[in-house]
């Protein structure tokens, strides 16, 4: 198995460590050669303008949706989940994988980034310990800078997790995972990890036929 | 819990998103669009570029917060600006008009020439220049979320930079060979906290991301630092002071995205036009010198 992190602009180094850090390898991708014999791709946070306009420049983004389309499994963090979304309300360029739309800077500027803990029901499945009461995983510790919010999901797209007040901050549709905080900038690898079984259902469902 | 804003893990992160890009100077919200759209990952909204600040002379001091406003309103990239080293309400302004990051800048003249800026004392992040590993964790210390090795900012000459990040990077190797009984010791000959001293040897880099800044002017530079280790490129005159600032500044970012593919570096490093008028640091009286400023 080996995983691609986008390379072009911001935190894909942290992805990195976690990556070996959980045993899996991955290779850096700045050019569309790079994309080969990928089983998945995370495209880290970072400016998602600048690492959309280096992924226009260097004939990536096409590739990249090419990937997706085979059934690969795709995870956007903050500026990756501006990319994958099909609509940002502002013009840059997009990958439009994901039938989502979101806000960009959507709690303000920098002095709105804040820390917040994180209920998310589908970290269960990787069979964490449940908290002390049982009543459930430990909450994720969501680490939102300059962040943007998914402001709509189509009917295909599954809410991973809202803040209390009800803005969702990660979703899943098929093999496409969008996190608008930053897992990568914790010491928890349950969202990795989540991602990597993704990975397998994905190749579980190309194998099958059953991927449309 | 509730929300808590202005952490360090917060402050940090902000400059984590900003590796491998390359943050302009800009002097207008016209400039800070064309940064923008040349894939400038943030912009530094001052009143002069440092080549000009070299050549009016005076005292520089924080720019017009109407101009930063401007700035701040024209584009959706991260918004920097300077204060003078030591002058706390400056670094105050800059926070309630809602800049992303503070630079405590050597550029500016300083307006304390003891003490920089207790910036743990604020929600907003702050970057601060170094010239060896002992200022850099000094700054760090005091607060410093993210640093830039200096070079000799509005002169085109990167060779004070190279000196200044080969210096930060060459003490850490040094720390990181060093047996742990030598740790204290070495602390005090740098003037750094003893645990900001451990973390790095632990980390094996600086604790906060640390860029390259002064002097840089080609896609070659900005290739040149990062091969030498740090974390991203600042460019502040070296874009608006040449002939075709919209083409370089797009040059420049794609040389510090490919900065280990020297094709790609050769190939958007054609037909630039003109670089600014460079100055040889060399030339330049010591009285003169930015760099040295900061204790």
């Amino acid at each position: 198995m080996q995983i691609g992190v986008l390379a072009l602009q911001g935190a894909f180094r942290e992805h990195g460590v976690i990556l070996r850090r959980i045993g899996v390898a991955h290779r850096e991708v700045r050019l569309p050669g790079h994309l080969r014999g990928l089983d998945g791709l995370i495209i880290p946070g970072g400016e998602s303008t600048t690492i959309g306009k280096l992924a226009r420049e260097y004939s990536l983004l096409r590739p990249m949706r090419a990937l997706a389309h085979e059934g690969k499994a795709v995870w956007g963090t903050c500026a990756g989940a501006i990319l994958l979304a099909k609509q940002a309300g502002s013009r840059q360029p997009l990958l439009g994988l994901m039938d989502i739309a979101v806000q960009r800077n959507a709690f303000g500027r920098q002095l709105d980034s804040f820390e917040t803990p994180l209920e998310v029901g589908a970290l269960t499945a990787l069979g964490e310990a449940s908290g002390a009461n049982g009543s459930g995983p430990r909450p994720f510790h969501g680490v939102f800078i300059r962040a943007p919010l998914i402001s709509s999901v189509g009917s295909g797209v599954e809410v991973l997790a809202r803040l209390p007040t009800g803005e969702v901050v990660a979703a899943r549709q098929d093999g496409m995972l969008a996190t608008v905080f930053h897992p990568e900038l914790t010491d928890d690898d349950r969202f990795h990890r989540l991602f990597l079984d993704m990975i397998a259902l994905q190749r579980g469902a190309v194998t099958a036929g059953s991927y449309d | 819990m509730e929300k808590q804003t202005g952490t360090l893990a917060v402050k940090r992160g902000l400059a984590e998103m900003l590796k491998g890009g390359v943050i302009m100077d800009v002097v207008t919200a016209e400039q800070a669009k064309i940064a923008e759209g040349a894939g400038a990952c943030a912009v530094m909204a001052l009143e002069r570029v440092p080549a000009d600040i070299r050549a009016d002379g005076g005292v520089a001091r924080m720019s017009d917060p109407g101009m930063i406003v401007d700035i701040i309103a024209a584009v959706s990239i991260p918004v920097m600006a300077k204060c003078r080293i030591g002058h706390f309400v400056e670094a105050q302004v800059l926070q309630a008009l809602g800049v992303d990051y503070v630079d405590e800048s050597e550029v500016l003249t300083p307006a304390d020439e003891e003490h920089h800026v207790d910036k743990h004392a604020f929600a907003v992040p702050f970057v601060c220049g170094c010239r060896n590993l002992g200022e850099a964790l000094r700054r760090i210390g005091e607060g410093a979320a993210m640093i830039r090795t200096k070079g000799e900012a509005g002169t085109g000459d990167v060779v004070e930079a190279v000196r200044h990040a080969r210096a930060v990077l060459g003490e850490i190797g040094r720390l990181q060979q060093m047996p742990t009984e030598e740790l204290m010791s070495f602390a005090k000959e740098i003037g750094a906290p003893h645990e900001l001293v451990q973390e790095t040897r632990e980390l094996g880099r600086l604790p906060v991301v640390n860029f390259a800044a002064g002097g840089l002017a080609t896609p070659a530079d900005a290739a040149l630092m990062m091969q030498l280790g740090v974390d991203g490129v600042f460019v502040g005159s070296g874009i608006f002071k040449s002939g075709d600032p919209a083409s370089r500044a797009k040059a420049i970012v794609a040389a510090t995205t490919h900065y280990n593919d020297a094709e790609i570096v050769a190939r958007v490093s054609k037909g630039l036009g003109e670089p600014m008028v460079g100055r040889q640091v060399q030339d330049i009286p010591t009285t003169e010198l930015l760099a040295g400023r900061g204790w």
